[in-house]
């Protein structure tokens, strides 16, 4: 007889209720039929909504850190995380509403998807063990891909099958490095691996090479350089909807991942990888920001600048203290409602489905849709981190804690890329403001995802101006606990 | 001695399906020739004192796994034309290249760590203690009881990503897209498929 083990599944009741209200759209819209689009994105917002008091609620968990066999970590960078990953699948269920409702080809199985995907991103900041990590990145991995392919437009197919396949090749690199941690330090927790490397010393080929093949299968997730390839060409065909929930979700949720597989499993081999990161960091934020002077397709552009603000968040990530930790967080929140902001502007600019998304259509926008045009220019000020929006706090932050840990040079490149940066940025804005109209395209106006375009561009100023809001909070939560 | 012979009937048998298996060039008896393969791999699982892992490689890859594989081949159409041209040249010196290298790399670490063995390592039966499926099911249920059911989701996943690639349904299309002139007629197309 086996002795049945303590279960304690309230830390882990955000993802029951994501997963659960999505099974149920799932069994529901079958028996019903057709269900109504605006019905399906009521529930999914109830789940979404549910799922973040549930997880506020944890914020003052005192039981232990650890629990159901000590597989998900039941601290307060976990709420936080949780909570912004919440967030975007929010904001990815209202563009979704929008841009599929309207083109004929609205799926039900849209939502499920979207919410089995936060599901598997919030499980992946609250796992306490490699292979939890595992199945999270593959639950939202799997469930990105047919997100991606859920257009009738051919990009979106071959966006898709690109995505999957190097996905594929990425997950076996980080099985691979799962693996060697496992023969290195004969546990996949992530704190007991931590134990287990702490005190040797001494050459240890295993924990270096699952060190490196585990950076390896984060690097793809994130796109940082040289695992970027598949970003432009997967943010620009698939639907814009979906890429703007991908660009903000994937990263928020990999890179907390990351903290936690660095900071704490290879913690006692800070040196051993603080060269392969800041080598990556350096890499994607000089690479992202030059590839993207040379685009003419401004998804293309907000892909390639996507790779440039992972090198950004690597930067912060250097540093391994809890301040660093911090100012990763807020740049995840940063970047989470610019992006967001910006590809929900580019998807009701582009005239939804037909995405037309080329720097020609986007020629004078200004004079056909000032407001669309106003906000576009509000999110690339704070992609290139000009103040006073929440972009230029994030880059300050990140750097200022490359700094204090002794790595200027990786900022003061930091500072060059985003330089070049600026410069791409306001060429669009440029595009937008001084030149003759080209295309005939119509703007299209939608109360819902105007209203999340609002909410994202007061963050995007509010939190550029009083970061304090959130700073205290988010400085509470980088305390890692192990 | 029982060991041993059992080993030299189904060693060569697994070599010799394997090799079969990839001089084939009709494609359902190259799957078939892996079904034995995987017979013969799952004796050695008994051998090694793995029943469970015996009883999950006949069940899951014998069973299930080849026929959908044999149905995947069948729905292709069984006598369909393989182009046998090459489009990348180098392709097949390098694959040799790799696959002599692996082979080496795999001699080597086996040899190096654990050395070649005819029967289970020590602390194997330490653990086999009282059945090896009762050994599993204790790690299984208590220990790794989360991972287990998290797979569960990642398989509800993937169901329902096979079906929304697979399957349109005629209600969820209202009509062809007004741009991408990829599937110009998805409703007839499910039709047509259906």
């Amino acid at each position: 007889m086996i002795p049945a083990p303590h279960l304690d599944f309230l830390p882990l009741l955000p993802e029951l209720i994501v997963a659960g209200v999505a099974v149920a759209l799932l069994v529901g819209g079958a028996l019903v039929g057709r269900p109504s689009q605006t019905v399906l994105l009521l529930l999914t917002l109830a789940g979404l909504i549910a799922a973040a008091a549930a997880s506020a609620y944890l914020w003052n968990w005192d039981g232990p850190g650890r629990v159901l066999g000590e597989m998900i970590q039941a601290d307060r960078l976990a709420v936080v995380s949780r909570m912004i990953l919440l967030g975007v699948g929010a904001f990815g269920a209202l563009y979704g509403h929008h841009y599929f409702a309207r083109t004929g080809v609205a799926r039900m199985e849209f939502y499920p998807l979207l919410l089995l995907a936060v599901s598997g991103m919030t499980l992946l900041v609250a796992s306490a063990d490699l292979i939890v990590v595992f199945l999270a990145l593959e639950i939202l991995s799997l469930a990105l891909y047919i997100l991606v392919a859920l257009s009738f437009r051919m990009a979106s197919a071959e966006a898709s099958m690109k995505y999957f396949l190097l996905g594929a090749f990425s997950s076996a690199f980080f099985l691979y490095g799962l693996a060697m941690a496992y023969g290195a330090a004969g546990t996949t927790k992530i704190d007991g691996i931590a134990l287990a490397l702490s005190g040797r010393t001494g050459s240890q080929p295993l924990a270096l090479a699952a060190v490196g093949l585990l950076l390896i299968g984060f690097g793809f997730k994130v796109s940082v350089v040289p695992f970027h390839m598949w970003t432009p060409d997967v943010y620009q065909g698939a639907p814009t909807s979906v890429t703007a929930f991908m660009a903000a979700g994937t990263k928020v949720a990999a890179f907390t991942a990351l903290i936690r597989v660095l900071d704490v499993s290879f913690q006692p081999l800070t040196w051993d990888w603080r060269p392969a990161v800041w080598a990556l960091a350096a890499a994607s934020m000089v690479l992202g920001s030059l590839l993207a002077i040379a685009q003419t397709d401004l998804k293309r552009l907000l892909g390639y600048s996507s790779i440039a603000h992972a090198g950004f968040i690597l930067t912060g990530l250097i540093a391994t203290d809890g301040a660093g930790i911090a100012a990763v967080t807020f740049y995840l929140v940063a970047y989470s409602v610019t992006v967001l902001g910006a590809f929900g502007t580019v998807m009701l600019a582009s005239g939804g489905i037909r995405e037309r998304t080329s720097f020609d259509s986007f020629r004078g926008l200004a004079g056909r849709s000032p407001m669309l045009a106003g906000l576009l220019t509000l999110f690339l000020l704070s992609l290139a981190g000009i103040p006073p929006t929440v972009g230029f706090i994030a880059k300050a932050g990140v750097f200022g804690s490359a700094i204090r840990a002794g790595f200027w040079p990786l900022a003061l490149i930091g500072v060059l890329a985003s330089v070049v940066g600026a410069f791409f940025y306001l060429r669009v804005i440029v595009l937008m403001y001084m030149e003759e109209p080209q295309a005939e395209l119509e703007p299209e106006g939608a109360a819902l995802p105007g209203a999340a375009l609002a909410l994202a561009a007061g963050l995007t100023l509010v939190l550029g101006v009083f970061p304090q809001i959130i700073l205290p909070v988010l400085e509470k939560a980088a305390i890692l606990r192990w | 001695m029982a060991e041993l012979i059992v080993f030299w009937v189904f060693a060569p048998l697994a070599v010799a399906s394997g090799i079969a298996m990839l001089l084939q060039r009709n494609a359902v008896y190259s799957a078939l020739f892996l079904v034995v393969n995987f017979f013969a791999l799952a004796v050695f699982f008994l051998m090694l004192g793995a029943e469970f892992l015996f009883a999950v490689q006949i069940i899951v890859y014998a069973g299930a796994i080849m026929v959908l594989f044999l149905f995947v081949i069948m729905l292709l159409g069984v006598d369909r034309e393989e182009r046998l041209v090459e489009p990348i040249r180098w392709q097949r010196p390098l694959g040799i290249f790799l696959g002599v290298g692996i082979t080496a790399e795999i001699f080597a670490a086996v040899r190096a760590g654990v050395g070649f063995a005819a029967k289970a390592p020590g602390g194997f039966a330490l653990v086999n203690q009282g059945g090896n499926a009762q050994a599993i099911a204790k790690v299984l249920f208590t220990d790794y009881f989360l991972p287990f059911e998290i797979t569960s989701i990642l398989l509800i996943v993937a169901a329902v990503a096979a079906m929304v690639l697979a399957h349109r349904r005629r209600g969820a299309v209202s009509g062809p897209p007004p741009a991408g002139p990829a599937r110009p007629q998805p409703d007839r197309e499910a039709e047509v498929a259906g």
